[in-house]
């Protein structure tokens, strides 16, 4: 078996939220340092506020401010932080009713070890010095030493809140990233290590016999393993294709002037079109039928372009079945 | 109602890394399995329905390759779930009620290895008040595992003692990827250890359904699924009372687990302390009870997320089907601390 191949894949996604009423209220107060819960449909008060009663599905409007500490009712020590979460050192994870709410929100708790956390533990809100509108607003909660603070919400009733707040959040950002070690199987994988021979391998179906390109590992037609490696091309026909007029904002296409045409390739030998880029003949004179070669720059993992080999134009019936 | 049965089930072997194969490749040998279980062609299955997550490998739509694998062309009836693949079944099993399949393919797969699951799972809770501080799925496993051992209902060496048990029914189980002694191991997050963790790993796995007759013409011994159901609890999880899993109980009230005695019970506890909740909620510890729980190992011995669940409902029937069980339930989770959950009562010919 050839040496599988593998390559770093980085996802990331900046995820734009809108906020709904109650969301919006909740999160600007935590930038204001003000923590409001929803009474859901049974007088309860939900703490993070959600928009819809979570048990009867019923909107729910009529904020309350609830306090600043509150108590932990389930824990969790993590010894190894991992990227992106409230804290760098060991912390525990917490679900936290706060004084006034009847349910708990999930968060750290930053303490020195496990033997100083506990379930039932007080606990208080330590605020982010810079705050935006997000949960990480609050930076995360720590041990509460002294008798509660008196002020609003500090007490065990939750307070009547209007929810309004200057300069309302009504979205969020939220950047994810993922990171994956990208494989992508033996098929592929032998096309890749063609490619870098500068040959095109496709795979043979030994049920229906046709040659995919590139391949996959299965015929879709039949569901079977294709097996027996053929090379195919270099040579192609151009099955069809359009004219590109918009500039790419990628930058792996930066230095492609417009207007330029991609096209359907279909390879001598191969019952797939592959797609690719034509080169070295005006945009406007590309045409179905046309016999193109590829293009390799030095140091080219795949073929920059394909651009006409100067033969006469395919037979439209020698391609019809590949379009 | 339609009788409904499983009258075959495959699965590849689950591995920590499968990087030789693409998805479609690991896929494959499972689905040729089922069908020459059953002698049937892929062309003569009506609806085809599959379970997994693009998140986990990181490729984009991935579940359209995988089909490639069912050999779609010319267009077959088709359906995809981003969900385990026992809700794949689910979908295929009305879509057999309604009388419009007589026969269902249902297959899941899941490639952990390409990815971090423990962080990948994360993208599937509340965008707004808890993805942001990403907040893995072991974390959240031992949120529940605490407020279990605060509320008395178990504790560390009970939890250890599912996880030997688990590893050592997985020993008669080829195809699991942790089997036989594991050591407790470090608090990976306290008071979960790595032995109460599930292995992460990659994995393919393929039911087929039929109905009536048909069953009874394509295997010996068919497992009818006498009920199924599936229920979901609120996303908050401060909202729930985590040691305690509604959702299951009226799956399985709804799916008719308690009507009769059960004599296997597969259930789907990627952490030790979630089988200590579902035992619970299913009554499988009641006086008298002679339920065997897990004889595949579950998913403490082999995890292939999204395939996980469906593979519980396939032991249960395998064991039907060679006659070692009668009456069965077959569980299957989603989500974070048991979040929704589906039931099914799996019974051989009586």
């Amino acid at each position: 078996m050839p040496e599988v191949r593998t390559a770093p894949l980085v996802v990331e996604f900046p995820f734009t939220r809108s906020l709904g009423p109650v969301q919006s209220a909740f999160l600007t107060g935590l930038r204001e340092r003000t923590v409001l819960g929803v009474r859901g449909s049974d007088g309860r008060v939900v703490v993070p506020p959600a928009e819809y009663d979570p048990v009867t599905a019923e909107e729910i409007r009529e904020l309350v401010q609830v306090g600043a500490s509150g108590t932990v009712t389930t824990w969790a020590w993590n010894p190894a932080p991992r990227r992106g979460q409230p804290l760098a050192t060991p912390f525990a994870w917490v679900l936290v009713r706060l004084d006034g709410a009847d349910t708990a929100l999930l968060h750290a708790l930053d303490a020195p070890g496990p033997d100083a956390v506990h379930t039932g533990m007080r606990v208080r809100i330590r605020w982010a010095a810079e705050r935006t509108g997000a949960i990480t607003d609050i930076a995360c909660f720590e041990p509460e030493r002294s008798e509660p603070e008196q002020s609003a919400g500090n007490g065990r009733q939750p307070i009547p809140h209007d929810g309004e707040f200057a300069d309302p959040v009504t979205g969020i950002t939220t950047p994810a990233r993922l990171d994956y070690t990208y494989s992508p199987g033996r098929a592929q994988s032998r096309y890749i290590d063609a490619l870098a021979d500068r040959k095109t391998i496709g795979e043979r179906c030994p049920s229906c016999r046709k040659v995919y390109v590139p391949p996959r590992g299965a015929c879709p037609t039949c569901g079977v393993a294709t097996d027996a490696q053929v090379e195919v091309g270099p040579r192609g026909t151009v099955t069809t294709f359009c004219i590109v007029n918009i500039k790419a904002r990628h930058t792996a296409n930066l230095d492609i002037e417009v207007p330029y045409v991609y096209a359907h390739i279909a390879l001598d030998g191969a019952d797939l079109a592959l797609h690719a880029r034509i080169g070295g003949i005006p945009y406007d004179q590309v045409r179905m039928g046309l016999r193109v070669e590829p293009v390799w720059t030095d140091d080219g993992r795949f073929p920059d372009h394909y651009r006409p080999t100067g033969e006469p134009d395919a037979d439209y019936d020698s391609y019809k079945e590949l379009i | 109602m339609r009788e409904v049965a499983i009258v075959a089930f495959g699965q590849s072997d689950h591995v920590r890394d499968s990087a030789e194969t693409s998805e479609v490749e690991m896929l494959m040998p499972v689905l040729h399995d089922v069908l020459a279980q059953t002698g049937l062609k892929a062309r003569d299955i009506d609806f085809t329905c599959s379970g997994s997550s693009d998140y986990l490998a990181g490729r984009a739509f991935s579940f359209t390759m995988a089909l490639d694998g069912v050999g779609a062309w010319p267009p077959i009836s088709e359906s995809h779930v981003e969900m385990d693949g026992a809700w794949a079944l689910y979908e295929a099993w009305v879509k057999i009620l309604t009388g419009e399949a007589e026969t269902a393919l249902v297959y899941a797969y899941g490639k952990s290895s390409p990815g971090d699951v423990r962080e990948v799972l994360t993208r599937q809770l509340d965008p707004y008040y808890v993805a942001p501080l990403w907040p893995d799925s072991v974390a959240l496993a031992a949120l529940q595992a605490r407020a279990l051992i605060d509320a008395g209902l178990t504790d560390e060496r009970e939890l250890a003692g599912i996880a030997a048990r688990s590893r050592t029914a997985a020993e008669a189980n080829p195809h699991a990827q942790l089997r036989g002694p594991v050591p407790a191991g470090e608090h990976l997050v306290a008071p979960l250890r790595t032995g109460d963790c599930p292995p992460v790993g990659d994995g393919a796995a393929a039911v087929i359904l039929a109905a009536g007759d048909t069953a009874r013409r394509l295997t010996d011994r068919p497992a009818w699924i006498r009920g199924l159901d599936h229920r979901i609890e609120a996303h908050s999880l401060g909202v729930r009372d985590l040691t305690d899993s509604p959702s299951t109980r009226l799956a399985a009230q709804r799916a008719g687990a308690f009507e009769r005695p059960l004599d296997t019970a597969e259930l789907h506890a990627p952490f030790t302390s979630q089988e200590v909740v579902l035992r619970r909620a299913l009554e499988l510890d009641a006086p008298g009870s002679t339920v065997r729980i897990n004889p595949s190992g579950g998913a403490l011995a082999a995890n292939p997320v999204m395939a996980a669940g469906l593979i519980r409902l396939g032991e249960a029937a395998a064991r039907i089907q060679r006659g070692e069980s009668d009456r069965a339930l077959a569980h299957a989770t989603s989500g974070p601390c048991l979040q929704q959950n589906l039931v099914a009562v799996l019974e051989g010919e009586s």
